[in-house]
């Protein structure tokens, strides 16, 4: 993996006449950035803009990597929904991003992530016959299989249950430090527990947001987690209104 | 339960037919007992086979080499938008010609044989199975289309590792169209112009007055399409279970 450079993104989206945002955001190298902020204010759009995807809409502004280098190729992307696909097996799963370039998968590097997520006796098994977490836990593993600097995490724990999600939460903490990781959610819970850096989207734009003095993994119910937590729920709820 | 259920409805099928023939009191030679029309299946058996074994032949080539067509024609138009905007029309409006009325056509440019019945089984497949397969590759889940953007995938290799495995129970909905289709395009071919086949051997009987042997070669290609229809089903239900990832329920 290269050095985990950081990202800034700053400029006017439209859709159509609509100014869907306009945003100044900088996502430090080798942290976990979390993107908060109401349904609709465009989280989502700012990750598709740094991927390059189909917006539906106009970027007018700049998307640039801190070390000069273009983004392309150096992003990896973890969805709301596992995007298994369910007709290979789990190993092949990890390994799909080799063959849709076309070339040789690394199945023993494979094998050793789906060790690392917990998986390896599932190694064979197709999609359909996981659990929600387990089939989180693969895309995980698809995720790390990509080998990249930079990944973007769009909401992926936010159809679990609330154990598995905290489990999921500490094994992404663990297996993708030193990534610059973007990570959208709607949960002050998991900023508070996961986040480096959390970041606020409304409609007057992007805006900082005190974290804990602790360093992020930080204790579910430790005081300070529990405090960030409940002031950027109210500062949400007030945004949303 | 299934197969006592199927020979439930033949036994009931058989029963009304004998009942319309003994309530109308039709003569054989205009409506035929389904006594005398196995009787007649029975002493014509030999007939029969070697002509249901053309129509049958005719009937899987045309399916192979139709779906083959349509398989590669889909592709085609899902991988190269120009293809696309360019045959996409040119498809639909040649569904407005009736493809019967083209059957008098092949039977001059391919002759009287298998060919011309091959090429007509082929026409009338080929839009069913192109038109599934083609909506199924094209409507690819966007979240897949994402993350193969993000993994700098190849469009070949998003074809071939995606967005055709997807696509494979809507090409089973297209097949099993054509099975039932198939059979149609061949004997059409078969009256316009055959010295051999289920739909010559009934032109045959008719013009003799043979109608227990026309009702019987009409039974036997109803068999044959049936067992084609099953065979497909089956066919295309794997289809599903693989793209779904699941075994037989």
């Amino acid at each position: 993996m290269n050095t985990s450079p950081g990202i800034t993104l700053r400029g006017q989206h439209r859709i159509g006449d609509r100014v869907l945002f306009n945003a100044d955001l900088h996502i430090p190298g080798a942290q976990w950035t979390c993107l908060l902020g109401p349904s609709g204010v465009g989280k989502s759009t700012i990750l598709r803009l740094i991927l390059d995807l189909e917006t539906g809409g106009d970027f007018n502004g700049s998307i640039a990597a801190t070390d000069g280098m273009p983004l392309a190729g150096r992003i990896s992307y973890m969805a709301q929904s596992d995007l298994l696909l369910p007709w290979l097996s789990v190993l092949d799963n990890v390994c799909i991003g080799a063959r849709l370039r076309g070339v040789a998968p690394d199945a023993d590097r494979a094998c050793d992530l789906l060790r690392r997520v917990g998986l390896s006796d599932h190694s064979g098994q197709k999609p359909a016959s996981l659990s929600g977490g387990m089939r989180q836990r693969a895309a995980l593993a698809r995720t790390l299989f990509e080998d990249r600097p930079i990944v973007f995490l769009d909401e992926p724990f936010s159809a679990l249950d609330a154990g598995t999600r905290a489990d999921m939460q500490e094994l992404a903490a663990e297996v993708l430090g030193g990534r610059t990781v973007l990570l959208i959610t709607h949960d002050p819970a998991e900023a508070a527990r996961l986040a480096d850096q959390i970041t606020v989207m409304s409609a007057q734009g992007t805006q900082n947001w005190p974290t804990p003095e602790t360093a992020a993994l930080r204790e579910i119910n430790a005081a300070e987690t529990l405090a960030c937590q409940a002031r950027l729920l109210s500062y949400l709820r007030g945004i949303a209104a | 339960m299934k197969f006592r259920d199927t020979l439930l409805a033949l036994l009931i099928g058989l029963g009304l037919w004998q009942m319309l023939v003994i309530v109308t009191q039709a003569p054989h030679f205009i409506l035929p007992s389904p006594w005398r029309v196995a009787l007649a299946a029975y002493k014509s058996r030999v007939v029969i086979v070697e002509n249901a074994w053309i129509t049958a032949t005719e009937v899987v080539l045309g399916l192979l080499i139709g779906t083959i067509l349509g398989v590669a024609t889909a592709i085609q138009l899902a991988i190269s938008k120009t293809a696309e905007r360019l045959m996409l029309p040119i498809l639909v409006f040649t569904q407005a010609v009736p493809v019967f009325a083209l059957a008098p056509l092949l039977t001059l440019w391919f002759g009287y044989g298998m060919g011309s019945k091959i090429v007509m089984a082929v026409l009338i497949i080929y839009f069913p199975v192109t038109s599934a397969f083609h909506d199924g590759l094209t409507r690819i889940d966007s979240g897949y289309r994402d993350l193969s953007i993000s993994m700098r995938a190849g469009t070949w290799h998003f074809m071939r590792h995606i967005q055709i495995p997807q696509a494979l129970p809507s090409l089973g909905t297209g097949l099993r169209l054509a099975a039932v289709y198939a059979p149609i395009g061949a004997v059409i071919g078969e009256w316009v112009g055959a010295s051999r086949g289920l739909g010559y051997l009934m032109l045959l009987a008719n013009g003799r007055a043979k109608i227990d042997l026309m009702f019987a070669s009409l039974i036997v290609l109803a068999c044959l399409t049936v067992i084609l229809h099953v065979a497909v089903g089956m066919l295309a239900s794997r289809l599903t279970w693989y793209a779904q990832g699941t075994s037989r329920p």
